[in-house]
C-alpha cells in the first residue's frame, strides 16, 4: 500500500498551486474577512464620529473620510464586504443543496466575482463622490 | 494516544453560528441599503436620528454582537489553518478574543448612548 508511506504532513508549495476560480474565490473570502477584521478600528471609529454629537465630530469625520488615502481604504473594505456578502450567500445556498455540482459552482463563483466587482464600481464611485 | 493539540468541539456549534450571525449581518445590511435609499444617511441629522430610533438600536445590538462572534470564528480558523505553534496559537486567538470584545464593547455604546 503505498499511499500509507507517503509523507505526512504535507506541506505545499504555495505558488505552484493553480487554484481552479471556486478555489480562487473562496480564498478572497478569507482574504476579505481578515482584512474588514483588521480595520475594523477604524470603522468603528468612523461609525463614533458619524454619530458624534459636537462639532468637533462632525468637522474630524469630513476631514478624515475626506483623505484619499482613507477613500482607498474604504474603496477595498468596499470590495472586501461586497466579496464576502456575496460569497456568503453562495456558501448558504451550497449547504442547503443549491448549485453544488461542478459546472454550477464555477458559475457561481463566476458570478460571485462578477456581480461583487460591479457593485464595489457603482458604491464605490458614490464613495469617491461621482454623483 | 499521541494527541494533536486542535482546539475542543469540533466545529459543529461554531459551523452553525457562522451561519446564524451571517445571515444577521446580510438581513441587516439589506435594512441599512433600504434606509440609506429612503434618505437615513442624507444629512449627518437624518443619519443620527435614524440610529436613535429604539428598533434600529435593538438590531445594530444584534448586528454587532453578530459581527464580532462571526469574526471570533474565522479569524480563529485561519489561525488553526496556518499556525503550527500551538503556544502561538493560544496566544493569538487569546489577542483575537480580548480585541473583538473590546470592539463590541465600543460599538455598543456608540449607538447606546444616542
Amino acid at each position: 500500500m503505498p499511499e500509507l508511506t507517503k509523507q505526512r504532513p504535507k506541506y505545499l508549495a504555495l505558488h505552484e498551486i493553480r487554484l481552479p476560480l471556486a478555489g480562487f474565490a473562496s480564498i478572497l473570502h478569507r482574504v476579505s474577512g481578515a482584512g474588514l477584521f483588521l480595520m475594523l478600528p477604524l470603522l468603528i471609529w468612523l461609525l463614533q464620529l458619524s454619530l458624534g454629537s459636537t462639532q468637533q465630530s462632525a468637522e474630524l469625520f469630513a476631514a478624515v473620510t475626506g483623505n484619499w488615502l482613507v477613500k482607498l481604504i474604504l474603496l477595498g473594505l468596499l470590495w472586501a464586504f461586497l466579496h464576502h456578502f456575496c460569497m456568503g450567500i453562495r456558501i448558504l445556498l451550497i449547504d442547503v443543496h443549491v448549485g453544488v455540482e461542478k459546472q454550477q459552482a464555477h458559475n457561481s463563483a463566476m458570478a460571485v466575482m462578477v456581480i461583487s466587482l460591479a457593485l464595489t464600481l457603482v458604491f464605490g464611485l458614490k464613495l469617491l463622490g461621482a454623483y | 494516544m499521541n494527541r494533536l493539540v486542535v482546539g475542543a468541539h469540533y466545529g459543529l456549534k461554531d459551523w452553525l453560528a457562522q451561519r446564524v450571525t451571517g445571515v444577521v449581518m446580510a438581513v441587516y445590511t439589506l435594512i441599512i441599503f433600504a434606509a440609506a435609499l429612503g434618505g437615513a444617511t442624507a444629512s449627518r441629522e437624518a443619519w443620527q436620528a435614524f440610529m436613535a430610533n429604539g428598533f434600529i438600536r435593538y438590531i445594530s445590538f444584534l448586528f454587532i454582537v453578530s459581527l464580532c462572534y462571526h469574526a471570533w470564528v474565522g479569524i480563529r480558523d485561519i489561525w488553526m489553518d496556518y499556525l503550527n505553534s500551538a503556544a502561538l496559537r493560544v496566544i493569538l486567538h487569546v489577542l483575537t478574543l480580548l480585541a473583538l470584545v473590546g470592539y463590541a464593547g465600543w460599538a455598543v455604546q456608540i449607538i447606546w448612548r444616542l
